[in-house]
């Protein structure tokens, strides 16, 4: 042991002064992060070294960047913690393209590090050079070009900053190979310096102002997004809270299922073009529509001079650009949904907890009616597995496990939006905005990794599930149990719904052909893999609890 | 709207700030941007209009606090009410743009334009253009025996109107460096 004084001023001195690289490692470890998925190259070399020289962050190695970054939206929207994502310059900053959009999209919030070439060779049509900040600057939040070690510890924890704060959203920092090299100081992370601040509380009068509305509304609803998620468990807490005690019907977008227990009595199930009868005319029907953290998506709304015609519109939204943007909103709350439903349940009690009872009980009846027309309900098949029946069953055989649902896109995912329940927040992963096929399966991995006791099932096509196959490799070197539920009709199914519907049965390249064999595939892979195609083999097929199976229909 | 300390017409009023219907009418308005002085900000601004289909009638940027690292973004832009809102409403998201005044709801403001023309001529057209440039109080900053190039500074409207006098004159080459503006009073 040294002197202790001397000691401790050197350690001091050695925690600040570090290379960019280390501050890297240094930064991510400050801001709680346990995972990060990530593919090196050259430009990201001297921040792969200090990753070899720790322990305390974990590095998922992927196959392929595309499926870092998906990995990483799973990890996110599983845990509430934003992920976090590590490539390298130029083809790996451009295969990260498609999942920053999707977590734009879907406002999931990400820290992407990507590696540049040395900031002398900027410009110069460099090897593996691209201008990743100018390419990703409409699919990020906000991104930034580090070209001064000194400012890079601050720039990352800004990123973490502007990734998690109001409205969430993936962040790109690119960091040049010299800069990592580079010796700088290191500066500890200060939030509240930001100059990023968006307003989380709503404004109390208008807050008033739906609490009035809510007091005397014959026919209202609650129609729920992704935002009250985004929010966190105290919001959906929250929510239900305010459902319960008010009995007002509620329906969400495919985003925010989860929030609301499917099994509540007021839930109506899913909205919008895939979404249930039931939620659907009460949308059409209702006197007050109170729109929690969704932002009327052109699937939900249809039309927009037929859409709810006769209905007073709440919206509360973090982004104050989501209101009114393409509905006109009679009563609009900017504000985190949490707040927001926190001041609305005080100034709701404190009126006497009113609500039009009698109105209600028979807007609720009205909902049985339309409920009752079981819009869900399909001819089953002795000879052939339906889709629809694959879902009721993997829903029956799962629904008491520990379980995360994340999809691929296309028909599947609608249909699993549809069969199976939900009952908690962040347990439903699903390309909603963009609509990623290939989305499903790297998921999946992100959250098999951040839930590892967690039975973890990706909802899949089996064209979408090609699009990220490679990430068997993934999965099989870290053993993560994930289990890929294939409904193979050998059909682009979504695509061809459409061909069938609008484009006159021409059903132009929507067929799936030469497709593998997922058993063989799954084996090669030294994973396991089931075939399925009796519809009495389906239940066998589900109870076996397997590293991974392919069921193929 | 008290609570929100948000001065009326700026970016997080906007969601409560809305007319009555939407209406189709086209109206121009003139916003005021404080952002960070850093090389992607007009790059994100310009990316925003062009990619959501917003129109872009001028703009102008310069750095207008050194130490504060701020710049100074204002744009002429039209659209129906509904649209406005909206840019002001996804400006006011760019992490980098700190503060969206829209100039024509704020107040009455004061607009001015700088703008350099080339008119060539000879005789009698030569005579006339430099009256003309008299009478709007333009400058001439480079004379040949054939040509002049005018300075004029002022709101749009007039050097519009100064354009249009000129260009039976001999207008060869105009170069506007778009709208400047600042509320009026304190």
């Amino acid at each position: 042991m040294r002197n202790g004084r001397c000691g401790q001023l050197e350690q001091k001195q050695m925690t600040r002064e570090m290379t960019g690289a280390k501050m890297v490692v240094e930064a991510l470890k400050e801001q709680g992060v346990d995972t990060i998925f990530g593919y090196p190259g050259g430009a990201v070399l001297p921040i792969y070294d200090e990753i070899f020289l720790q322990n305390d962050i974990r590095h998922i190695l992927v196959r392929h960047e595309q499926g870092a970054v998906h990995a990483a939206e799973g990890y996110a929207r599983s845990t509430g913690k934003p992920g976090v994502v590590l490539v390298t310059s130029g083809p790996g900053a451009t295969n990260a393209v498609t999942g920053l959009t999707d977590a734009l999209l879907d406002s999931i919030p990400l820290v992407v590090l990507t590696g540049q070439v040395p900031t002398f060779m900027i410009g110069s049509d460099a090897f593996q050079e691209a201008d990743t900040v100018g390419i990703t600057r409409p699919c990020t939040k906000h991104n930034w070009l580090v070209k001064d070690t000194d400012k890079l510890a601050a720039t990352l924890h800004e990123g973490f900053h502007v990734a998690t704060s109001g409205r969430p959203g993936p962040v790109l920092i690119d960091i040049p190979k010299d800069v990592q090299f580079a010796t700088g100081t290191y500066e500890p992370a200060k939030p509240a310096a930001s100059r990023y601040q968006p307003i989380v509380k709503g404004d109390m009068a208008e807050i008033t102002e739906l609490v009035a509305a809510i007091e005397t509304a014959k026919r209202p609803l609650f129609y729920t997004g992704g935002g009250v998620i985004n929010s966190g468990p105290a919001a959906c807490q929250l929510l239900r809270e305010l459902v319960d005690a008010t009995g007002i019907p509620i329906t969400s977008t495919l985003m925010g299922l989860g929030a609301y227990p499917a099994s509540g009595e007021n839930w109506l199930g899913m909205l919008g073009m895939h979404g249930l009868y039931e939620a659907n005319l009460a949308m059409h029907d209702c006197d007050l529509m109170i729109n929690i953290g969704a932002r009327f998506d052109d699937r939900i709304t249809g039309r927009i001079d037929a859409f709810s015609p006769n209905s007073k519109k709440a919206h509360i939204d973090i982004d104050p650009s989501s209101i009114n943007k393409v509905i006109r909103i009679d009563i609009p709350i900017v504000g985190d949904v949490g707040h927001v439903l926190e001041d609305l349940l005080k100034v709701w009690k404190s009126r006497g907890r009113k609500v039009n009872r009698e109105a209600i009980a028979k807007w609720q009846q009205q909902v049985g009616e339309w409920r009752k027309v079981n819009c869900l309900a399909y001819t089953s098949s002795q000879k052939t597995i339906k889709p629809q029946h694959a879902l009721e069953r993997l829903e029956a055989l799962t629904k008491d496990h520990d379980r995360y649902i994340t999809t691929e896109v296309g028909q599947h995912q609608m249909w699993a939006a549809q069969y199976l329940g939900f009952e908690d927040p962040n347990r439903w992963m699903t390309s909603g905005g963009l609509g990623t096929m290939g989305y499903g399966f790297p998921a999946s991995i992100g959250v098999q990794v951040a839930h590892p006791e967690s039975l973890v099932i990706n909802v899949a096509g089996e064209a979408s599930w090609l699009m990220n196959m490679q990430e068997m490799g993934t999965a099989a070197q870290y053993r993560l149990p994930v289990k890929q539920f294939i409904l193979n009709n050998e059909r682009l199914g979504m695509v061809r719904q459409w061909q069938e519907l609008l484009h006159g049965e021409r059903y132009s390249h929507s067929w799936s052909e030469s497709l593998p064999d997922f058993v063989k595939l799954a084996e090669a892979f030294g994973a396991k893999g089931i075939l399925c195609s009796d519809p009495a083999d389906l239940d066998d097929a589900k109870g076996d609890d397997h590293l991974r199976w392919t069921g193929d229909l | 709207m008290s609570a929100l300390h948000i001065k009326e017409g700026s970016t997080g009023h906007s969601a409560y700030n809305l007319r009555p219907t939407f209406s189709d009418v086209q109206e121009k308005h003139t916003l005021a941007l404080l952002v960070e002085n850093d090389p992607g900000v007009l790059a994100r601004v310009i990316g925003l209009f062009a990619g959501r289909g917003y129109n872009i009638e001028s703009l102008t940027v310069a750095e207008v606090d050194h130490t504060g690292h701020l710049s100074r973004i204002t744009v002429v832009t039209t659209g129906t009410p509904q649209v406005i809102e909206q840019i002001k409403a996804q400006l006011g998201r760019i992490v980098s743009v700190y503060e969206v005044h829209d100039l024509t709801v704020e107040g009455s403001s004061v607009e001015r334009e700088l703008a350099i023309f080339k008119v060539v001529g000879e005789g009698n057209q030569r005579v006339e253009a430099l009256r003309l440039a008299d009478i709007f109080r333009a400058n001439v900053v480079d004379s040949t025996l054939t040509s002049f190039i005018f300075e004029i500074t002022g709101a749009p409207e007039k050097i519009d109107a100064f354009a249009d006098l000129m260009r039976p004159l001999g207008l060869a080459e105009v170069a506007r460096t778009g709208v400047a503006a600042l509320l009026r009073g304190v």
